[in-house]
């Protein structure tokens, strides 16, 4: 029986299911190690071979080290600050207007009947259009001002953020409501003690594709109408073919994006305890 | 000798500890032998019958099958699985034709193999149906004709009717009596329920409880069609019984 | 039945806002498109066929980077559902990759491969290349291990647990990938379509703005939101038939 060959072997297979033989630790930590240095290496390699054979211009194309480079220097001026800033307030302001709009609506939709078959159909009317399709229609509106932007992200996180929410309280067991009404629960009590916590894992999980819808989002707004902004910094690159600064803005926004998941994370892993513990 | 299994032992590794789970087992079966091994939960039967099968591999000793040493599972050994494991996206059909589709057999060929052993286990008028539409039981009747269609000389039953209620799991003992007398298979079968074993086996294997060894071994000499009243068979029934408990008592101490 | 008059109830209060406000001039009444006019931009756009020149040139740049992402995950997520090693080299750079917003990226692809059709059916491609790919891998590494045992025992060789298991156990999740990417795709390329190009549903829309004509961005979303949801419509009915073996109880 072959052991350690590229593809799986059938007593392989047969033994362990396609996740193969458990790895230890340490071999993975050195896997995951090596995979990320042969990125970058072949990047590398890449922007190398093109500066040195003069395949094309190798302004296109800039070795990891010049990205690395582009944005320390960023950090150093001062300048890359005000930018990073600029995209996480608007971040900040749309999303949380978004998910406090998500959770005011979607709390008592998901409960009661009759909201949920007011609210429902305006959002299955505007839902499969792409919000970005109606980025125009704000700028229009509210103009390119912040405004307008935090708007759009409030607009565009709402839908799913609203939609888990109404999911997370429709699939609480009928039976423990029964159950907390049967201890004498009052309609007050049984909403903050039974349906909230029963619904937050959800909500949290919606949360969190809202905080990332937020950083996709927020790119193309910022590349249409912004003087600053990690977008801003991108498209801006774009007219000069400044391609460091694109891409050390790009990675930027991968980082803050990874940041905001982790943080919800770290609130559902807190709030949530009662769901993983075996 | 048609299955000889050899000094076979078998450990697990999990978070860098051994466990043994089969230690010096040696057991030869005849063609054509039922033999049903028996032990309290986690005494390692399954994983014997597992690595007979070829899906684990002994971390020491041999399984030979006619003399040859099984490196992987086989269309010479059938298997058939307590919780079914059948091809969800076929029909009844389509699951007892699955060996021999995968052998290149013609389909009509192929049809009228299945149709056999489809009208063996009584299942013929569903034989369009998926699994989804099926009771437990017509479940197992497929899984068990598909193991049939393949002509393996051999079938690995694993706990075939642990899943089942009693009233459908006396029904599939009589009826895989009833096969066993037609087909002629030498099976390895794996059961905790005495009644069970008694019924069926030609000898009965105790297991010890983990790590498994083989306690003792039973031949049972009833006649073909047995009848679970009979004084002799309740005799065999006690008396494995009390070699049982000492093993689950040992579980529990 | 309740749910369709529910949206009619929506169109009518939106009938009713617009009417209203050219009536009061609450606000600028072009701001606010009424239905009237949105279908009257929407004729036009038929009568003189830029509207389906549009649609179409979305469609074929969706059909092209969507189908070429669809392979290289299909591709892909078999190959690290099969290969230990080849799954532990990706998945970091998946994980390091994908937190990016692609819409950052598109400028990128602007620069690399221009302003024609190439950069968009590449940004496609590339946006819905990853969420695909992490979607058709987890269907592959979720097929029960009992399958591949109970195929083996019946003969079954390494391509045939391929072939005959892995993929039509995975394909339910195969195709729920599929659907999420091509939703994807619809949801960026107007994105793509606003930056540097010609034509287009996006560029129809981003019109509406050049030339502040607030129907016609209100017509493209919904002509967007419609196409979203027949493609929707019809990869959810191609499943239903595809699958019957999954929710076929009730006729037992």
């Amino acid at each position: 029986m072959a052991r350690g060959s590229v593809l799986l072997s059938v007593p392989e297979m047969m033994e362990w299911g396609l996740r193969g033989p458990a790895v230890p630790r340490r071999r993975a930590l050195r896997l995951r190690v090596l995979s990320i240095v042969l990125f970058l290496g072949a990047w590398s390699l890449a922007a190398g071979i093109v500066q040195a054979a003069g395949l094309f211009n190798p302004i296109f194309l800039p070795g990891p080290w010049l990205v690395l480079g582009k944005v320390l220097a960023m950090a150093v001026q001062g300048e890359l600050w005000a930018h990073v800033g600029a995209t996480l307030g608007r971040v900040a302001i749309g999303f949380s207007t978004g998910a406090a709009l998500a959770l005011l609506l979607g709390l008592p939709a998901g409960h009661v009947r009759a909201v949920r078959n007011l609210v429902e159909p305006v959002v299955e009317l505007l839902r499969p259009i792409p919000p970005l399709a109606v980025l125009p229609l704000f700028i229009v509106w509210i103009g390119i001002g912040e405004s307008a932007k935090a708007g759009f992200i409030t607009y565009a996180t709402f839908f799913p953020m609203f939609l888990t929410t109404v999911h997370a309280v429709r699939q609480i067991d009928p039976l423990l409501i029964r159950a907390a009404q049967s201890l004498g629960a009052r309609p007050r009590q049984l909403f903050f003690r039974v349906i909230l916590p029963a619904a937050l894992p959800e909500i949290l999980t919606g949360l969190r594709l809202g905080v990332a819808l937020s950083f996709f989002v927020i790119v193309i707004s910022e590349f249409i109408a912004a003087e600053q902004g990690l977008g801003f910094l991108i498209n801006d690159g774009r007219s000069f073919f400044l391609v460091p600064q694109m891409l050390g803005a790009a990675v930027l926004l991968g980082v803050l994006g990874y940041a905001g998941n982790a943080l919800v994370r770290l609130v559902e892993r807190r709030v949530a305890r009662w769901q993983q513990a075996v | 000798m048609k299955i000889q299994v050899q000094r076979v032992s078998k450990s697990f590794t999990a978070d860098g500890r051994r466990t043994p789970a089969l230690v010096d087992i040696d057991l030869d079966v005849a063609d054509r032998e039922l033999i049903c091994l028996l032990g309290p939960s986690g005494c390692g039967k399954s994983t014997l019958l597992n690595i007979v099968a070829g899906f684990l591999e002994p971390t020491s000793g041999t399984i030979l099958v006619d003399g040859r040493p099984v490196t992987g599972p086989g269309a010479d050994r059938g298997v058939v699985f307590q919780e079914y494991v059948l091809f969800p996206w076929l029909t009844v059909q389509g699951n007892v034709e699955f060996g021999l589709t995968l052998k290149g057999v013609p389909a009509d060929e192929r049809r009228r193999i299945a149709r056999r052993y489809l009208e063996l286990v009584g299942l013929v008028q569903h034989a369009q149906k998926f699994p989804v539409q099926l009771s437990g039981g017509m479940k197992q009747r497929v899984a068990i004709a598909r193991a049939l269609a393949n002509a393996p000389s051999i079938i690995l039953m694993d706990e075939p009717f642990g899943a089942l209620d009693a009233q459908t799991r006396e029904i599939l003992q009589e009826e895989l009596g009833r096969i066993q007398r037609v087909e002629h298979k030498t099976i390895l079968f794996v059961t905790h329920s005495i009644r069970e074993a008694v019924y069926l086996a030609d000898r009965v294997v105790v297991m010890t409880s983990a790590p498994g060894r083989i306690k003792q071994i039973f031949a049972i000499k009833l006649p073909e069609t047995r009848d679970r009243f009979a004084p002799e068979f309740t005799q065999y029934e006690s008396e494995i019984t009390r070699v049982v408990k000492e093993e689950v008592a040992k579980v529990h101490e | 039945m309740t749910r369709g008059l529910a949206i009619l109830a929506t169109l009518a209060l939106w009938a009713g806002i617009s009417y209203g406000n050219r009536a009061v001039e609450w606000m600028l009444p072009a701001l606010l498109p009424t239905p009237g006019e949105v279908v009257r931009v929407f004729l036009d756009s038929v009568r003189d066929g830029s509207l389906v020149t549009s649609v179409t040139t979305s469609l074929v740049r969706v059909a092209e980077g969507f189908g070429l992402a669809a392979a290289a995950a299909l591709a892909l997520g078999v190959l690290v559902g099969v290969s230990t090693p080849v799954r532990l080299l990706v998945e970091p750079i998946i994980e390091f990759v994908r937190p990016i917003p692609p819409l950052a990226f598109l400028p990128m692809f602007l620069v690399w491969f221009g302003l024609g059709e190439a950069s968009k059916v590449a940004f496609i491609g590339y946006t819905t290349f990853f969420p695909m790919f992490v979607a058709v891998a987890a269907s592959v590494l979720r097929v029960d291990p009992m399958l591949l045992r109970a195929a083996a025992s019946l003969g079954a060789t390494r391509v045939d647990l391929i072939r005959r298991v892995i993929l039509p156990a995975a394909l339910p999740g195969i195709i729920v990938a599929l659907r999420l990417g091509f939703g994807l795709a619809l949801f960026v390329i107007v994105g793509a379509e606003f930056m540097g190009a010609d034509a287009g549903l996006g560029h129809l829309i981003m019109e509406g703005r050049t030339f502040f004509n607030p129907a016609q961005i209100v017509m493209g979303a919904l002509v967007l939101g419609l196409l979203g949801s027949a493609a929707n419509a019809l990869l959810v009915a191609a499943e239903r038939s595809l699958f019957r073996w999954r929710e076929a109880r009730a006729t037992s």
